[in-house]
């Protein structure tokens, strides 16, 4: 009993080491971005945040558009499947378009970012660390702060609420394509019933949730990279680390937000 | 004046010393090699100076500013005034050689993009590789990456050259070529050099002074002569490369006859 409580506590302990490290970070960073930002900042720096963009968030399109679909699919005949039973399968639209819009757009988007961009991130640091870039980036005068994370960052905070309000589109139209092969639901008509049964508080509670998830993926990937010491194979234990512990955070802070607007939109 | 000068240097990590009390300096316009075996500390005082790493206690002056007390933008200061060639090289992959030596030259000057084509172009010249500019670290072989770091390190004319085992891992041929790009930079630019290595040809090749480290201790420094002639035991041992413990067949035999003989009684 003894021997399970002091692993218990040396455990937690070092989880609160990893979020002291991560706020240390995420609060350096956001000295650094002044740098990053266009006009205001660095040319190369932005130019460096563009290029992140287009990895992060377009090249993920494909991808994040096929998922939602997937999802938005799933989504409905699972719901059309019980609500059917009651006769209520107008609530198919208002199931897809308020689960897709609060929770499954963010959600889904952040998991796949976390899967393809945050283990990128890491083997990019930790790469550099290994060949000792990030020492020269030092030597060099350049802080690797504002060099390396804070483009990286900035991208991220721009590409994956974009990609979630795709995500939400696929999603919804998913849905929409499933009401009309069912019950031969309009898709004007579907689209009309969406707009009546999302409101504007539910688009930003989703477009607060990808901010604060783009937040964790950006940050544990970078850190986890900054964290690598050794060889090659550190490399490697970093980038499944990355996605491993940025999934988690990311639902963690699901969990957290919802309970947030759950409680804030009662009446 | 000396340019760099090292004070009661002491450097411990998790209470083990690592350097013991070094103090020595560094004339400027000379070539100063620091030699030692494995282990003596040599990587160590070079991240020491280049001021990635802090000591427990004791000062490095540089240019007359103490960098293990300077602010930031202090150390960032003499930072380009340092031009440094790791033994990796630290080139970086996603840059083609020419950026890579121009990253200083655009970031930290308001140089016409003309004359940094120029410079950058002059500097890969010095070192031989004015035609592999367009080409990428990665499709260049060792020798070559090591010039290219030098290449790299010179681009901002700093008055001290760090070079960290420039022969390492070459062949004889590339490694004296070297040798003799660092005496031509010497000559040439009256720069100042800092050359860590463990090679002894190479070091009494191209030194001006030569200080030997053991087990994070000053043993010796003076000129090569002074070096050649000093009575201390462990330089004369690592100058005429004597073993420290030869290998003791008979106990190899001992050990493997009472292995054998534990694993009859066991059996």
């Amino acid at each position: 009993m003894a021997n399970f409580l002091e692993i218990a506590g040396r455990e937690t302990l070092k989880q609160f080491d990893y979020m002291g490290r991560l706020s240390i970070q995420l609060c350096a960073t956001l000295r650094q971005m002044r740098r990053a930002l266009p006009l205001l900042g660095n040319r190369h720096r932005w130019n460096a945040t563009i290029h992140q963009i287009l990895d992060i968030g377009v090249d993920a399109l494909p991808m994040v558009a096929l998922l939602a679909m997937c999802s938005g699919f799933i989504l409905a005949m699972q719901g059309a499947s019980e609500l059917r039973r009651f006769g209520a399968m107008h609530y198919v639209v208002d199931l897809v378009a308020v689960g897709f819009t609060r929770e499954l757009g963010p959600l889904l988007t952040a998991i796949a970012v976390s899967g393809r961009s945050g283990s990128a991130f890491a083997a990019e640091i930790g790469t550099m660390k290994v060949t000792e870039e990030i020492d020269a980036l030092r030597v060099m005068a350049f802080e690797p702060l504002e060099f390396v994370v804070a483009p990286k960052f900035l991208a991220a905070l721009v590409a994956v609420p974009c990609l979630s309000t795709v995500a939400n589109f696929f999603g919804i139209l998913a849905g929409g394509l499933f009401m009309f092969f069912s019950t031969r639901l309009g898709i004007i008509l579907y689209l009309r019933y969406v707009l009546s049964s999302i409101v504007l508080r539910d688009v930003l509670a989703g477009l607060v949730k990808s901010l604060a998830f783009a937040t964790i993926i950006a940050q544990v990937g970078c850190l986890e990279g900054f964290r690598v010491h050794g060889g090659p194979e550190a490399v490697g234990r970093s980038t499944t680390s990355a996605v491993v512990r940025s999934t988690f955070l990311v639902i963690v802070a699901d969990a957290v937000f919802t309970t947030i607007f759950y409680f804030i939109g009662r009446p | 004046m000396a340019i760099i000068s090292v004070r009661d240097l002491l450097v411990e990590y998790d209470g083990r010393r690592v350097l013991d009390g070094l103090d020595f300096d560094i004339e400027p316009g000379q070539i100063t090699v620091l030699l030692g075996g494995s282990g003596s500390g040599k990587s160590t005082l070079l991240r020491h100076i280049l001021g990635l790493e802090r000591p427990k206690s004791g000062n490095i002056s540089i240019r007359g500013t103490d960098i293990t007390s300077c602010s930031a933008a202090e150390l960032n200061k003499v930072r380009r005034s340092i031009g440094v060639a790791f033994q990796s090289g630290a080139l970086f992959n996603s840059l083609s050689l020419a950026d890579n030596v121009a990253l200083t030259l655009r970031e930290h000057t308001t140089l016409a993009p003309s004359i940094i084509d120029l410079i950058v172009w002059m500097k890969l010249a010095v070192v031989g590789l004015g035609d592999f500019g367009k080409l990428h670290p990665q499709e260049l072989s060792g020798g070559m990456k090591k010039r290219a770091a030098v290449a790299r390190a010179l681009a901002l004319d700093p008055e001290i050259l760090v070079l960290d085992e420039p022969s390492a891992g070459l062949d004889p041929i590339v490694a004296a070529e070297l040798d003799e790009l660092i005496l031509f930079l010497k000559e040439t630019f009256q720069i100042t050099a800092l050359v860590v290595t463990h090679e002894l040809s190479s070091a009494f090749r191209i030194a001006d002074r030569i200080a030997m480290l053991f087990n994070g201790k000053l043993l010796a420094i003076g000129t090569k002569d002074e070096i050649r002639q000093h009575k201390h035991p462990r330089v004369v041992q690592f100058l005429n490369r004597l073993p420290d413990s030869p290998v003791h067949a008979p106990a190899m035999a001992a050990y493997l006859d009472s292995y054998l003989h534990k694993r009859e009684v066991q059996a």
